[in-house]
């Protein structure tokens, strides 16, 4: 790529530098902020994000269904396909979803739900039912953390009107700083996926008289299912 | 944009007599002022947070320069590219060269009100490129040419009839007989039409309500989902943010994450939040082949320096104005330029000057509700007053309005003079005022008297009413 024109780095660095009084080579400062992102320590952290692992996973589901999210829980992961397909009967959608290479998702017994076909790969906007698996979900606020990738391909997040997201019980935690210690064991220190998708329910929009419409851009409903193990 | 700041007077007299503004705008406290104080009422660590966040936005501006470096230094090594921009011109061309060399010829956007301040749309568009607003406000607006009236909702002025109306015109590929009277139905619209401008879009851009020092990640938090789309589909992504939006830690992130959606729309939280870092690896199926980055200065290194530091701890959550009864009463486009309310009538001066935006600092009745409710404890009402200050000392108000302050001060600093004087012409002007009690005309008091009644004073002096008063208990 050639070089923009006029690439201020070094005018603004100094800038800011002039007006904060401190030179470039400032060694104790320097010194305080790798520090501080080596040792990212937690903020403050709501208390409500403590409790038993059934605690978190009752806060999970009524946050998630207070953001208007559908939450069903299942016993073991091979009584999704028929939860599935009875969802999407009820609904009058057709009978097929897509989702990634995700191996949860993958290894899960579909010839349980014959009707139901099953597309893999990214979206290309007209999937009707998308399908991923959580790595981690939130209690605090309700929020399941999706990873970009051939697993999960981040366009499922958002194309298809309907979103059904997998996520086991045990990958439920309190506060969100559990999800940065996660990802900084898998991907190292200092890290991250190409995209890193908070999701607190369906899209939404109040941008009109400050009415809220489920589905502005991306899906109208979302629906979770938990597998307890 | 240009500014139309300094005429705050003359736009605010138009919005009190506008009805459909003033229709849309009794939305503003209903909504925004009661779910905020819920959401705050659900988390006791709220106010606690508040002052943490504070306290680390005030640690990153002290650390500008090494917290901006590593940023950089991070988005290089996932492979995307970060370019400096001391102007608003220079982001305007950068943004605009990086579309050239993508071929682009849609763009689609995500919401951001830094692009707003930089003007981009007309800029690009003047070079045969197509923007589209993504946001269902900023899209809103885009078709009516105007701007927003709100950071977090741009289209807060509007009615649902005047979005029919503007639908009906620009929709024209639609069957005319569709039903387009009630919200979801124009939303579904909305959605059904950008829905195939993100498909066909070349470049996606968005702002970036955070920048991650840690990891060199880029954050965009909305409700709709149209930043996703904007930055997942196009081949390019180009992240638009100004400098004093870094932040060190993922950890931190979340403290801002906390007080941010609860501040803005009372939410727990909003219902995407993104984490960006660079463009799509090797086995991604989805996501831009190239990642941008373009860091605005635009006046925030001078401002740096100055008392009016502390309006760059600014989020961007809109609190002040929904809690602003200014704001309410006259709307965003009144403040003339890009960032409406208290905020604006703050930052407004530090970025286009005082000479302009004048006027802005003085549209407060200092009720100070905008510094209760900001999250990042910004004291507006205080940098109100400094920009005052400045802008006596550059320029001076009219010989009159001088003259009248500076007799009045040498009477409040003669008690007893004062007090004859008053006890004179109070009963006077009591008595002219009748049995209402009020003034609905005064002599040079129009600007006060166009839009309500100016109450009289209710017979004595506020001494005479004190010394009668005091009487009175004595003997009882």
């Amino acid at each position: 790529m050639s070089p923009h024109p006029r690439d201020g780095r070094d005018a603004i660095l100094g800038r800011v530098r002039r007006a904060l009084g401190v030179g470039a080579e400032d060694a104790e400062r320097r010194v305080a902020i790798q520090k501080r992102l080596y040792d990212h320590v937690r903020n403050l952290v709501p208390a409500r994000t403590k409790g038993s692992a059934d605690d978190l996973i009752k806060q999970f589901k009524e946050m998630l269904e207070s953001q208007s999210a559908k939450v069903s829980e299942v016993g073991t992961a091979d009584e999704i396909p028929e939860l599935i397909a009875k969802e999407l009967r009820d609904n009058n959608l057709p009978s097929r979803l897509r989702m990634g290479d995700d191996g949860f998702l993958v290894e899960i017994d579909w010839d349980r739900a014959p009707t139901l076909e099953i597309e893999r790969g990214r979206s290309d906007g007209h999937d009707p039912v998308g399908l991923s698996h959580a790595l981690v979900g939130v209690s605090e606020t309700g929020t399941l953390i999706l990873i970009s990738g051939a697993d999960n391909p981040t366009t499922l997040n958002f194309l298809p009107e309907t979103h059904i997201v997998v996520v086991r019980a045990e990958d439920i935690v309190g506060p969100y700083e559990d999800v940065w210690e996660r990802l900084r064991e898998t991907y190292g220190e200092r890290s991250m996926p190409r995209a890193v998708n908070m999701i607190a329910g369906p899209s939404r929009t109040g941008d009109i008289e400050q009415t809220i419409v489920m589905g502005a851009h991306g899906p109208r409903s979302v629906h979770v299912i938990v597998v307890e193990e | 944009m240009q500014s139309t700041a300094h005429a705050f007077k003359d736009n605010a007299a138009r919005a009190l007599e506008d009805r459909q503004l003033q229709e849309a705008l009794a939305n503003v406290p209903k909504g925004f002022v009661g779910k905020r104080a819920e959401a705050r009422a659900r988390l006791p660590e709220f106010d606690a947070l508040r002052d943490q966040a504070r306290d680390l936005k005030n640690h990153v501006l002290a650390n500008l320069d090494l917290y901006l470096e590593e940023y950089e230094r991070k988005v290089f090594e996932v492979g995307g590219k970060v370019h400096w921009a001391a102007s608003a011109g220079d982001a305007r061309e950068i943004v605009l060269s990086i579309c050239r060399e993508a071929g682009a010829k849609t763009v689609v956007k995500g919401k951001s009100m830094i692009t707003e301040e930089i003007g981009l749309n007309d800029h690009i568009e003047g070079a045969g490129i197509e923007p589209i607003e993504t946001d269902l406000g900023e899209y809103l607006i885009q078709i009516r040419g105007e701007a927003p009236s709100h950071i977090i909702a741009p289209a807060v002025h509007l009615t649902k009839e005047q979005v029919e109306a503007d639908f009906r015109r620009l929709h024209r590929d639609l069957p005319e007989d569709r039903r387009l009277e009630e919200v979801d139905e124009l939303v579904a619209e909305a959605r059904s039409v950008l829905r195939d401008k993100f498909l066909a879009a070349d470049v996606g851009i968005t702002g970036a309500n955070m920048l991650i020092a840690e990891t060199g990640s880029s954050v965009i938090v909305t409700n709709e989902g149209n930043g996703d789309l904007s930055q997942t589909l196009a081949k390019v992504h180009i992240v638009v943010a100004s400098l004093e939006k870094v932040v060190p830690t993922l950890e931190d992130a979340c403290t801002i994450l906390r007080v941010l959606a609860r501040s803005a729309t009372g939410q727990e939280c909003s219902t995407y939040t993104t984490f960006s870092t660079g463009p799509r690896r090797a086995g991604d199926p989805d996501g831009p082949e190239a990642y941008h980055v373009v860091l605005l200065d635009n006046g925030r290194s001078e401002l740096l320096g100055t008392d009016f530091r502390e309006v760059l701890r600014c989020i961007r959550c809109g609190a002040c104005m929904n809690h602003c009864p200014v704001y309410q009463a006259v709307g965003g486009h009144a403040y003339g330029w890009v960032y409406p309310g208290p905020i604006g009538s703050v930052l407004t001066p530090s970025l286009i000057g005082v000479e302009e935006a004048g006027p802005l600092p003085n549209a407060s009745t200092f009720c100070g509700r905008c510094e209760a409710v900001c999250p990042m404890r910004i004291p507006l009402p205080g940098l109100m007053r400094k920009w005052r200050e400045l802008e006596f000392e550059k320029v001076p108000p009219p010989f009159a309005q001088r003259f009248a302050l500076k007799s009045w001060a040498w009477f409040a600093r003669h008690p007893r003079l004062y007090q004859f004087a008053s006890g004179l012409v109070i009963p006077v002007v009591a008595r002219m005022a009748g049995k209402k009690g009020a003034f609905n005309k005064l002599p040079f008091g129009n600007g006060w008297t166009r839009h309500r009644d100016f109450p009289a004073p209710q017979g004595r002096t506020f001494h005479q009413q004190w010394r009668k008063q005091k009487r009175r208990r004595a003997r009882s």
